[in-house]
């Protein structure tokens, strides 16, 4: 259906079959220019979380109690007098209240300068427990630099997004883990078994299917004890998303299989006396493992979409742990959206992280079938 | 169509009744009996409960009996109309507060089940009969992302731009606070109308978005059919081909995915109204989850299940009413 979103292809036919079936697949992705864009930016931002200390000028915890709630403070390349710089720099603000409103005000102090360099010296972190570092990929070395701004206690905006990928989008990769484990065993069984089972399996797939998947993910994050440390709360999210999400594979894998299930080599794995388990690992679960991946990929931006819902309402992540979903929960108050509208800004990550994967599982799915038009 | 209606109907109780059930386990979830966690959360509240009113609580849920007796005390209530007793609101029956929420929570999913396909169903059809122009380029763009935008985050960029940049005061609740408990009269139907846009479009662009590129497939796949060609052939307008012979088939698919749009509208739906404070279902629920009230949760969640099935009972009759090829056996 989605097809056309790449460039017509037009190969000659000497091509397809001088390729292996590999290749022709890679060639077919690239040409889904859409979907190469989508999957470069989905790499940079898990590269992004993975060395999120690295990244992420200040520490998610460092406060700041001169620039509370300071907006984004502009980097600039000419300076108030018109000249130059090639090194782009921020002025140093000021923070006073203003008398009437009683709200702070910050104001550039045009005389200050801070230059932005890279690799500096800054907040100090341990890099997965081992490396002991204190260097970061940009900042300033006196005064500071807040590119998206700063929350009601001072902590950098940039930073703690960074910080909260880090859990928004390690959930829907380990949520799609789950849920390829469950939906292709539960799905390959219900196909490959038929009867009883698959009428039980069906009715169940139903059962979770009618009810909306937000809600029933509430319910179970809401069962959760308001005591777990966040670690767990952290794990318990991750096996709610998964235990609810399975059930889309489940049915794309047993219609797979279904198809699958009467083909000669099946009938010749059981004639020669294949077990069950042998035909379903050997035979049919590598014959369906494209469409597995192709689905389990459509499926990350769900679980991220699932984890912020969670988190925004104050059902999922606790802190000290930190997700783009609780970053937005700050904003629902009209009266602060008003006032410091950039802390909306965890929500375009949200959405430029789902809108990638998306695409991503757009191309693979025009991928799996090489020898289609 | 009548045999196949009453099948149908048949086929939906024991659904429900399994949903009943998966409710009912995830009333029981939460660890440490009801009655003491019911009795702690009063207490962090700074209250205190009668013990005649917990007793009447292990009374109208047989407490301190057996798990399926529990379960029958709950679910037997439901075809009288018996819906319980709402904990966490000053012990509301949870009949009291779906008077007020269930019409509005109809209402609200309806109008923009409405609003979906009314916008969808055009942009579709234009989208695939420009194939492949910049603007079937940038619709499909506009959809994939609104299907990218999670629902509170819509909410959220709805109040945003109501508030500030069209300067509506109408955001928030359904009503204005005067018209709040008021008797219906002309002016409270004017100032819901000017409540609407915002929940709706809010509610309407992922399910929108979705039915769009769905429209937009089954049109492409009925252009390219035979009969198509022939009616162009025989000299037909263009505009009579498409919408008088392809439009028609085109549509059916998407009757018959209703069965999973309502679902999803109904979730954006709960998200939207939590953000903007609607007095419909969904906050009712959220609240329950907050205040760990898991009677009135779990029969929150089995009466949503119990609306999904009636809408998908629906959406199949009209589809074996308006596709002729549908057999009844």
């Amino acid at each position: 259906m989605d097809r056309d979103i790449q460039i017509g292809s037009k190969e000659t036919s000497d091509e397809y079959t001088a390729l292996t079936p590999r290749q022709l697949m890679w060639k077919k992705f690239l040409k889904h220019r859409v979907g190469v864009v989508a999957t470069c930016i989905i790499i940079i931002l898990y590269i992004t979380i993975i060395f999120a200390e690295f990244f992420a000028p200040y520490d998610k915890t460092t406060t700041n109690m001169d620039y509370l709630s300071a907006p984004p403070c502009r980097v600039r390349l000419f300076d108030s007098e018109g000249r130059f710089h090639i090194r782009p720099f921020v002025y140093r603000r000021t923070g006073a209240r203003d008398p009437k409103t009683l709200r702070f005000v910050y104001k550039d102090n045009v005389n200050k300068k801070d230059f932005i360099k890279l690799f500096v010296h800054g907040d100090e972190y341990k890099l997965f427990g081992l490396l002991n570092s204190d260097v970061h990929f940009f900042g300033v070395e006196e005064g500071t630099v807040f590119l998206l701004g700063t929350d009601e206690r001072g902590r950098d905006l940039l930073s703690r997004m960074i910080f909260g990928g880090r859990i928004s989008l390690s959930i829907g990769v380990i949520g799609v883990a789950i849920i390829v484990f469950l939906g292709s065993l539960i799905g390959t069984i219900s196909g490959y078994y038929g009867g009883w089972i698959d009428n039980v399996i069906q009715r169940l797939i139903e059962i979770l299917r009618t009810i909306p998947q937000i809600a029933l993910w509430m319910a179970l994050a809401a069962a959760l004890p308001p005591t777990l440390p966040s670690t767990y709360v952290y794990l318990g999210i991750v096996i709610i998303l998964g235990l609810i999400g399975w059930t889309g594979l489940a049915r794309e894998v047993r219609g797979k299989v279904l198809a699958i299930r009467g083909s000669d080599f099946v009938y010749a794995a059981e004639v020669a006396g294949a077990s069950s388990s042998r035909i379903i690992f050997k035979h049919l679960i590598p014959n369906i493992s494209s469409h597995i991946i192709v689905t389990a990929t459509l499926s990350i931006p769900v679980m991220i979409i699932g984890e912020s819902s969670l988190s925004f309402l104050g059902l999922g992540i606790k802190p000290p742990m930190t997700s783009w979903g609780l970053l937005l929960n700050q904003v629902r108050e009209v009266q602060v959206l008003k006032h410091f509208p950039w802390l909306l800004l965890p929500a375009l990550f949200i959405v430029v992280s789902v809108l990638c994967f998306n695409f991503m599982g757009d191309a693979l799915r025009d991928v799996i079938d090489p020898y289609s038009k | 169509m009548l045999t196949y209606i009453l099948r149908r109907i048949l086929l939906a109780i024991p659904l429900i009744i399994l949903i009943s059930i998966l409710c009912f386990i995830i009333i029981q979830l939460p660890p440490g009996d009801y009655i003491s966690s019911y009795r702690a959360m009063v207490a962090a509240r700074g209250g205190w409960v009668k013990d005649e009113v917990l007793n009447m609580l292990r009374e109208r849920y047989g407490l301190d009996q057996p798990v399926y007796v529990q379960y029958w005390k709950w679910v037997s209530g439901f075809p009288r109309g018996d819906f319980g007793i709402a904990m966490s609101v000053s012990n509301t029956p949870v009949r009291e507060l779906l008077r007020e929420r269930l019409p509005l929570t109809l209402i609200l999913n309806f109008l923009a089940f409405l609003f979906t396909m009314s916008v969808a169903i055009p942009i579709g059809v234009f989208s695939s009969t420009h194939k492949y122009s910049l603007s079937d380029y940038i619709l499909t763009f506009i959809a994939f992302l609104g299907i990218s935008i999670p629902g509170f985050v819509l909410a959220l960029v709805v109040i945003f731009m109501s508030v500030f940049v069209f300067g509506s005061t109408y955001i928030g609740n359904l009503f204005s606070q005067e018209f709040i408990g008021a008797p219906w009269s002309w002016l409270k139907l004017l100032d819901f109308l000017k409540h609407l846009p915002a929940p709706i479009v809010a509610i309407g662009v992922a399910g929108f978005c979705n039915s769009m590129r769905i429209m937009r497939g089954n049109m492409l796949d009925v252009l390219g059919q035979q009969y198509i060609q022939t009616a162009r052939a025989k000299g037909l307008l263009e505009k009579i081909v498409i919408r008088r012979h392809a439009l028609r088939i085109a549509i059916n698919p998407i009757i018959s995915r209703v069965g999973v749009y309502l679902p999803e509208i109904l979730a954006t739906e709960m998200l939207v109204s939590i953000v903007l404070n609607l007095p419909t279902i969904g906050p009712l629920f959220y609240q329950s989850l907050l205040a760990q009230d898991m009677y009135l949760a779990g029969t929150i969640l089995l009466i949503i299940a119990f609306l999904l099935v009636i809408g998908n009972l629906l959406a199949d009759i009209f589809l074996a009413w308006s596709d002729p090829r549908i057999r009844f056996d």
